[in-house]
């Protein structure tokens, strides 16, 4: 009797503790480009665990890790690795991290549809062209066999991780660029640019390149292995150079509460599915499953972060 | 004392002369007016056609998503399922708020530097730096509300610290325009009620700020319409993106319609820039709304005085 008692107890906690609703916030800010992946997994976790307070906010990778490391949010969607310095901050407040690799971008370099004197472009044209001292005005500085008529430029602003990641793939040095072109934090902004100007040159994420591809043309980017075209099978498998891997930093500390466990675990699972409907490329199954385990063991510090490059 | 025939003669020519003359200018001053006329009337037509063009683009693009399942749902990544509930609720919880905080403060401030402080170097020194603050760009006001309200007082990324960051942009608008109503009031109608021995207090109450509040309540529509069209101080103070519950209290997390407009306008996809300019006629829509009851206790107020 008294045995059976216990028994039923046990089960009623059991079944209690395993379908009791989760409750409580998991805050997520950060990059703008990540943000379309993190509002389908928050919607679609939205849908399962109804009492759990999801937010996600667009302030940029570099501002959403300032609230990341003074302890604001929980997660922080980076579209680029956490930098030495952030590192440092996060330290600083005690705040340990957990990185998890979630996507692939490309970023796409594009010109307006009717152009054809251009039909790829080097690594090495496209520093020329945006590095901080450059003298290029027409596009006969660049090649001159290409005419010579002035490039009108369009860039994303210094808040973006891709500015960051751009200027560190082709300058050498993130945030190194010429000033004197159109820059804008809103995509569209630059696409439109792009699109109305005959010899105009632009860049900007694949997801949006792939959503208006009709609007402007992207050129295949040379790395020096021969031109590779920013198709989605180039990006994934990293053939195309200028592709980039998107991240989520989770707050060590918040990992252990129970709705951002959840949250977390249910966004490694969807998260092949719901970055390629956002546009992006899932990264490859084990790495989904590598991430998986980090998370699962609290891995925390950063593998991707290199340091500080020189020169 | 005879009037000589040159005497008479020179006036003629005189008075005919000063007569020429002065048609001659009535007829330019005619011209004048005219053109100043046309100026104005020009320049009325050019608001009123810029307004009417962004009204017109905006509605065809987004009347058709226009529609009660988009003024209940959540945003959703899916542009057919989005809706704007949580921002709308957020504007209105919001703007409420900023209006409370800003008009307490606000016309409390110019009542006294109009009616009570002591008119010195101070005063003159603080009316100056109020000047000053009516210009300060938005932003400012986001990165004072983020570092004052949001971490100094703990508030957190929530509907109070916008509200107050709000209240704090629109204060010095408020107070000049209300310090402008309170010196429309004619000093006469102070002398009189002092002279009838109402104190200092219940001159300006019952009868300085019921003659200025028509002049107070523009001052605050234009205030108001301004606060409810920020994205980029809230934003700045920890507005969020996507969002899929109402508030329970005053501090928690919020979104509001231009940021949601802002996001949805950025995006790739035709159909977001179509619900974003939905969600811009809910907003102009809002701000008619407001402006149109305000200026209707206007209007009743304006009936009351009769002096």
């Amino acid at each position: 009797m008294k045995i059976m008692n216990l028994v039923v107890v046990a089960g009623l906690f059991s079944v209690r503790s395993f379908a009791a609703p989760l409750s409580g916030e998991v805050r997520l800010d950060g990059s703008s480009t990540v943000f379309p992946i993190s509002e389908a997994v928050a919607e679609e976790f939205g849908a399962v665990e109804k009492s759990v307070r999801v937010t996600v906010g667009t302030s940029g990778t570099g501002g959403g890790f300032k609230k990341f490391c003074a302890g604001e949010i929980d997660v922080n969607d980076a579209s680029r690795p956490i930098k030495s310095s952030e590192i440092d901050d996060c330290k600083k407040k005690g705040i340990e991290f957990i990185e998890l690799g979630i996507a692939l971008d490309g970023l796409s370099v594009v010109v307006h549809p009717s152009n054809k004197f251009i039909t790829f472009a080097t690594k090495d044209q496209l520093k020329k062209i945006w590095e901080p001292a450059s003298t290029v005005k027409l596009w006969s500085d660049v090649n001159p066999s290409w005419p010579k008529e002035k490039i009108s430029l369009f860039g994303p602003g210094p808040d973006s991780g891709t500015f960051d990641y751009f200027t560190e793939e082709i300058n050498g040095k993130a945030k190194a660029s010429r000033t004197d072109f159109t820059a804008s934090e809103d995509d569209n902004v630059l696409l439109k640019g792009v699109a109305a100007s005959v010899f105009g040159m632009g860049y900007f994420g694949h997801g949006y390149y792939m959503a208006n591809k009709t609007k402007v043309k992207a050129l295949p980017i040379d790395g020096g292995k021969g031109p590779v075209e920013p198709t989605d099978a180039n990006v994934a498998s990293g053939a195309y150079p200028l592709s980039r891997q998107l991240y989520i930093y989770v707050n060590a500390t918040s990992a252990k509460k129970p709705q951002v466990d959840s949250f977390i675990k249910f966004y490694l699972k969807n998260a092949k599915a719901l970055s390629r409907e956002a546009g992006y490329l899932p990264v490859k199954d084990d790495a989904y499953k590598a991430a998986t385990d980090r998370f699962a063991k609290g891995v925390t510090g950063s593998a991707a972060q290199k340091g500080p490059k020189k020169g | 004392m005879s009037t000589t025939p040159e005497n008479i003669s020179g006036t003629t020519i005189h008075e005919a002369e000063l007569e020429t003359s002065f048609k001659d200018n009535l007829a330019r001053r005619r011209v004048e007016a005219a053109i100043f006329k046309a100026v104005i009337l020009l320049a009325t037509f050019f608001a009123m056609a810029i307004l009417a063009t962004l009204v017109w683009r905006i509605s065809a693009q987004g009347w058709a998503w226009l529609n009660w399942n988009f003024m209940t749902s959540f945003p959703s990544r899916v542009a057919a399922r989005a809706g704007i509930l949580s921002a709308l609720v957020g504007s209105a919880t919001i703007i409420l708020l900023t209006v409370v905080f800003a008009v307490m403060l606000g016309v409390g401030a110019a009542i006294y530097l109009e009616e009570l402080s002591p008119k010195n170097k101070l005063s003159q020194f603080i009316e100056l730096n109020i000047s000053n603050l009516s210009g300060v760009p938005s932003l400012v006001y986001g990165m004072l509300g983020l570092a004052v309200f949001v971490r100094l007082l703990g508030f957190g990324r929530s509907i109070m610290a916008a509200a107050c960051t709000l209240a704090m942009m629109i204060l010095p608008i408020i107070i000049i325009s209300s310090r402008e109503a309170l010196r429309t009031v004619p000093p006469s109608i102070r002398l009189a009620a002092l002279a009838l021995g109402a104190t200092k207090w219940q001159t300006t109450w019952h009868h300085v700020i019921p003659a200025a509040s028509p002049g107070i309540l523009t001052g605050i529509i234009l205030a108001v319409s301004r606060a409810m069209g920020e994205a980029a101080p809230l934003i700045m103070v920890g507005g969020v993106t996507y969002i899929a519950f109402l508030p329970n209290s005053l501090f928690d997390s919020f979104t509001t319609l231009p940021i949601q407009i802002f996001n949805w306008a950025g995006r790739p996809q035709e159909e977001f820039q179509a619900i974003a300019a939905a969600a811009i006629i809910v907003l102009v829509a809002l701000v008619l709304v407001t402006n149109g009851v305000a200026i209707l206790i206007r209007a009743r107020l304006e009936n009351r005085n009769r002096w």
